[in-house]
């Protein structure tokens, strides 16, 4: 929680201010018992003999402060409010910059759903800690070390009593905060557990049905979720030890003040109405010290959550950002150098010793099947990660000289998976080009074979496009990704697998019309069908991350036995 | 399609009445629970009492009786021990009852999707039905089962303050109940004050969440594009409508606390006032007349004020978690309602004898509006290997999840074997094929687990044999835990082509007497295509066999191809025949050398 601090920036007055004021109507409550035991004491001997005014005077005095109090807690919870509401904004700002900076590496790491939860649920929690703390923290030890301070006035020795009782019970909820902080973060991860669970079942109802295992998997979920009941009950029977136990602390208290107060009247030391004050001051600690017990559990509950948003500031992206670069004319578009790579954790390179070169123009197939390496290359090349061993140039300069936007600026790519984004079709073009015009979405939509599916859209280029694309089919998915690669005229055009749900017609179609932009346009293809490469000027061939064949679509079928193997299957059908 | 029941209208009394009868197989527990709270709040009330008659016995010097204080601290010792100990049991008993309850709810509504069509899981956001599993129901437990028990505490405490307040003195018990409508009715005002602002929080909350849910799920793309910055921009726009928003809605809930407080400190006072009164007139006059006090009892009485005024700063809250508890235990219970599949126990099981099937003028549509299939007549001999290619929607995957019977067909009929397939269970009707589909799935478990996932019973020797047909052994056991390794949910560190591998492997150990492939190649690498396309073969030697797939490749030697467009069957025949026809096959044959 500590490390968060620093997100109160601008809050800080409200942060100091509010429990300042929570403090004078902590003050203003102390004064109420002292108030009745003059009442007592002073106010009913002196009515019996018909002077009424002390009995109006401490009456009117408890209602001034009441509402003074009133006015005080009002502006304090105004404060808390302001506070934490800024704090929680300030930290989800940060964080989602933060996340925003780290590269697919890290992006492994933390799943897109934890990120969220973390972005969310975990700041409202640091949020809520924020708003409790200045709502508490000065009332809650102001009220126990009040009461205390009262109690050495009004008597020193018995005021040892609340010494006593109020340092146990403080500590209380530390000690049983250690036992139930573990528990809570099983209790979360049996959620965790329960809500994957449930996932996995939605994504899987054909497999499960197909099998017959509904009520094995129904089995899973029982264990799992009775699991979660009883660490559930577990925490919740250790939480749930501090109200009775503080209870019967203070009870115990209030038994010793009235034996040792009862000596200490008889000897005319105290008042009959300050045992009254002393008792009354025991039952607002003890009232006070039980909201401490729940601010703990909100505290430690805010501190595991603390913990999971500081791993992800603490995760820093492992990409050194490029100085910049100007691209060098007449060298080759891509060149890779003897080019290893293995995914962080992964036990064997994906890539090994990979070289190739392609000139601005030409167009490189890469053909291999999944897991071959042949994503890795282009992440390679993307930069998203950075090769273990060897070198990739583009137009002459290494990869990691330029800055993002300057390879933003030289690649173009359609991903494998072609995601789209809530909006309309034009907005998701534009993110290829902020400053695209008109003319740019037209021809984008044309060469990607979009404009005929988009213009029979309700608003054409201004169609609404749902979260994930999901009112678009897959092959349009695709169409609109490769419009949004080719928008920003980069001279290096990559597509990932970027045609799979095309229909062969389709994809000839869009081929050509690639070929026809009016631009030199290096292109790197990627596909599993020999039918999408073979056309290209150079075609490397991958398998388990090495290279199979380099050369054109002639000299493969002549050198490269698994080529020839593949593209004899597909198109003249398995023969075996 | 199963005829939708109406749901009933939402109904907060039935909402709340069905929650509580989750509750019933811990009945006795709760009632256990319950009775301890009993003990507690009347062991609590009685505490004060003693203390007052202690302080009684404290007159002033030289006159204090510590036989009459011993006696009363013994007393308050007995009364705080049993509440402190009855508290306890009833926390810990109540716990048990409400994860024991929600874990029963969970786990019916969990069951409660294993008996909905497959239509329903489609047609619904996964996360939201996740979040009835998981969220709302952990919201009924907070808001109704642990909101019921303080809601009973407290009324039991109110009732037996005023039960005490009322045999001490007449006239402050008339006072403190004149007052607490207006303590209510401040709670009341605020709390509605406040669900509005609660709404637009949530709302703020709601779009924070799908922006980050869209972003940060497509995080590489966003990177890409370079939109990183774009994004933040739009994030800082929610965030700042949803600071605004929450700022609100804690200031408005945070002012039910002081505001009530203070209308408690107005009870106190007028407690004090009224009660001094009456100890100065000492069972004189008017006061006295309401009930003669002493100082301890005015001392005790001013503690059961406070007691008696708690309760309903927690019985406003309970009001507001209860709302919120409502709508979650809504939701869940709509889920609970939605119209399940015709409960089929009582039907035969399909007895496969060659694997022929017929369908008859079959017609499907997903949305009534919007025709998909229609007419659809096909009957394939027992060992027969359907081709069905066709472009993307033109309802080649839907032909498969009326086979399987994971749709219903809207007209016409399926049968096998002469069977119609509605005349029998739905498990033996699936189990006769065997399936694998482009989107591969797989469980978070074992590789063993994953392919035994058919016959849980497999020896290690048969699973090894599929997973060997299947290409993928050696694979297996490269890995260091071989057929042990942990897969993350759906096969998260695995590739597309390790997952479709597996998934063959699954149905390779089963050896269903159909099969039924949707793509089920689309990932694989290529070398490991030809040869898994050799297993497949061998596998669907003799057996009825649906192949849905794009490369046209991998369906030449079927022995009918279907050519589907826009749900009809627009050409029929083997490769050669198709070929010849010059039609739309020839085109999509030709499309792939051009």
């Amino acid at each position: 929680m500590k490390n968060l601090l620093r997100y109160l920036k601008g809050y800080w007055g409200k942060t100091v201010l509010g429990p300042l004021f929570k403090l004078t109507e902590a003050v203003f409550e102390l004064i109420v018992p002292l108030a009745v035991a003059y009442i007592i004491d002073t106010a009913i001997p002196e009515a019996r003999g018909g002077v009424y005014r002390p009995l109006i005077f401490g009456g009117v005095l408890i209602f001034i402060l009441g509402a003074a109090g009133l006015g005080f807690s009002l502006t304090a919870q105004f404060f808390a409010s302001r506070a934490s509401a800024g704090f929680g904004t300030n930290v989800r700002n940060a964080l989602y910059r933060h996340i925003n900076t780290l590269s697919a590496v890290e992006l492994d790491r933390f799943s897109a759903p934890t990120l969220v939860t973390r972005l969310l649920n975990d700041t409202a929690q640091t949020q809520n800690a924020v708003a409790m703390f200045i709502r508490l923290v000065t009332r809650v030890p102001f009220i126990v070390v009040g009461s205390v301070v009262m109690a050495f006035i009004i008597h020193p020795l018995l005021a040892l009593i609340f010494v006593g009782a109020g340092l146990i019970t403080g500590a209380v909820p530390f000690v049983l905060m250690r036992f139930t902080q573990p528990g809570y973060r099983e209790v979360q991860q049996g959620l965790d557990n329960i809500g994957a669970k449930t996932r996995e079942t939605l994504a899987g109802v054909r497999v499960i049905r197909a099998f017959g295992r509904e009520a094995d998997e129904q089995a899973g979920f029982a264990a799992a979720s009775k699991t979660l009941a009883q660490k559930s009950i577990r925490v919740g029977g250790i939480s749930a030890l501090l109200n009775p136990f503080a209870y019967a602390l203070v009870n115990l208290s209030i038994i010793a003040i009235l034996y040792f107060g009862g000596v200490e009247v008889s000897l005319g030391n105290l008042t009959q109405g300050q045992v009254i004050a002393l008792i009354n001051y025991l039952t607002s600690i003890m009232h006070t010290l039980l909201v401490f017990a729940n601010l703990a559990i909100v505290f430690s509950k805010a501190s595991a959550s603390a913990a999971r948003i500081n791993e992800v500031f603490e995760t820093r992206s492992s990409m050194e950002p490029g100085k910049g670069a100007a691209p060098l004319i007449g060298s080759p578009a891509v060149e890779c150098r003897d080019v290893c790579f293995a995914y962080p954790g992964g036990a064997k390179n994906t890539l090994e010793n990979l070289s190739f070169t392609v000139m601005p123009g030409q167009t490189l197939g890469i053909l291999g099947g999944t897991g071959s390496g042949k994503s890795t290359v282009l992440n390679l090349i993307l930069r998203r990660y950075d090769a273990g061993g060897g070198e990739i140039r583009l137009f002459g300069r290494p990869v990691s000289a330029y800055t993002e936007a300057e390879l933003r600026a030289l690649i173009g790519c359609a991903p494998q998976k072609a995601e789209l984004f809530a909006g309309t079709v034009r907005e998701n073009l534009l993110w290829g080009n902020a400053a695209a015009a008109e003319a740019d979405v037209e021809l984008a939509l044309k060469v990607s074979q979009s404009a005929e599916f988009v213009s029979k859209k309700a608003g054409g280029a201004d169609a609404r496009v749902e979260a994930k694309g999901k009112n678009f089919s897959g092959g349009q998915r695709q169409r609109l990704s490769i419009a949004r690669a080719v928008i920003g005229r980069a001279p290096i055009l990559i597509l990932d697998d970027a045609t799979s749900a095309l229909d062969f017609s389709t994809e000839a179609r869009l081929r050509r019309a690639l070929k026809k932009l009016p631009r030199e346009l290096t292109t790197l293809l990627v596909s599993q069908r020999v039918t999408s490469v073979k056309n290209a000027d150079i075609i490397l061939v991958l398998e388990d991350g090495r290279p199979a064949g380099l050369g054109t679509h002639a000299s493969l079928l002549k050198d490269c036995a698994l080529y020839r193997e593949i593209y004899e299957a597909q198109t003249k059908g398995v023969s075996a | 399609m199963n005829r939708l029941k109406t749901a009933p209208q939402p109904r907060r009394a039935a909402t709340l009445g069905r929650m509580l009868r989750y509750t019933k197989p811990h009945v006795l527990l709760l009632a256990l629970s319950l009775l301890l709270s009993l003990v507690y709040v009347l062991a609590a009330l009685l505490a004060p009492v003693f203390i007052g008659r202690a302080v009684d016995h404290i007159l002033g010097p030289g006159s204090v009786d510590f036989g009459g204080v011993l006696v009363n601290s013994l007393l308050v010792g007995v009364s705080a021990g049993a509440a402190a100990l009855s508290r306890y049991a009833a926390a810990y008993t109540l716990n048990a009852v409400t994860y024991r309850t929600i874990t029963g709810l969970r786990n019916d509504a969990y069951d409660k999707l294993a008996a909905l069509p497959v239509a329903y899981i489609d047609s619904h956001s996964h996360g939201d039905i996740m979040a009835r599993i998981v969220t709302d129901i952990d919201l009924i437990s907070d808001g109704l089962i642990q909101g019921f028990s303080q809601l009973f505490t407290g009324i039991l405490t109110i009732a037996g303050t005023l039960a005490l307040l009322i045999a001490a003195n007449w006239l402050v018990a008339a006072a403190v109940v004149l007052f607490t409508p207006l303590s209510l009715f401040v709670a009341y005002f605020i709390a509605r004050g406040t669900h509005s602002m609660f709404q637009s929080q949530a709302k703020d909350r709601g779009d924070l969440t799908a922006l980050s849910e869209e972003m940060l799920g497509s995080q590489l793309t966003v990177k890409l594009f370079g939109q990183e910055a774009a994004a933040q921009r739009r994030f800082e726009a929610i965030n700042e409508s949803f600071k605004k928003s929450s700022q609100n809605a804690a200031f408005y809930s945070a002012m039910v606390n002081p505001s009530t407080r203070f209308v408690n400190g107005l009870i106190y006072l007028t407690v004090c006032i009224l009660g001094v009164l009456s100890v100065i007139a000492a069972g004189g006059g008017f006061f006295g007349l309401a009930g003669a006090l002493t100082v301890g009892e005015l001392s005790s009485l001013l503690l059961h004020v406070n007691h008696y005024t708690k309760p309903f700063n927690e019985i406003t809250g309970v009001v507001t978690e209860f709302q919120t508890a409502l709508a979650g235990g809504r939701r869940v219970l709509d889920l609970l309602d939605e119209a399940e599949l015709t409960p089929d126990r009582t039907l035969p099981a399909l007895a496969v004898a060659g694997g022929g099937v017929e369908l008859r003028d079959m017609a499907f549509s997903y949305t009534p509006d919007r025709p998909l299939i229609e007419d659809f007549t096909l009957s394939v001999v027992s060992g027969k290997r359907v081709a069905i290619v066709g472009p993307t929607g033109c309802g080649k995957t839907t032909v498969i999840n009326l086979l399987l019977r994971f749709y219903e067909t809207d007209a016409g009929s399926i049968e096998v074997d002469g069977q119609n397939i509605r005349g029998v269970t739905r498990l033996s009707l699936r189990t006769a094929y065997g399936m694998v589909l482009q989107d591969t799935w797989l469980k978070k478990g074992t590789i063993y687990e994953n392919i035994a996932y058919g016959k849980p019973d497999a020896t290690p020797e048969e699973v090894a044999e599929a997973a060997a047909a299947a290409r993928i052994r050696k694979f297996i056991e490269r890995q260091p835990a071989g057929y042990d390794t942990l897969l993350d949910e759906n096969g998260g560190n695995l590739s597309e082509g390790q997952k479709q591998l597996l998934s063959i492997a699954r149905v390779m150990l089963v050896r269903p007497p159909m099969l039924i492939l949707d793509e089920a190649t689309s990932n694989l690498d290529l070398r490991t295509e030809i040869r898994v396309q050799k297993a497949l073969k061998q596998l669907m030697e003799g057996k009825t066999s649906f192949i849905v797939a794009h490369r046209l490749s991998t369906i030449q030697n079927a022995d009918i191809i279907l050519v589907m467009k826009d749900g009809k069957i627009i050409e029929k025949g083997n490769h050669a025949e198709l070929l010849s026809q010059k039609g739309f096959y020839h085109e999509l044959y030709n499309a792939q050398f051009s």
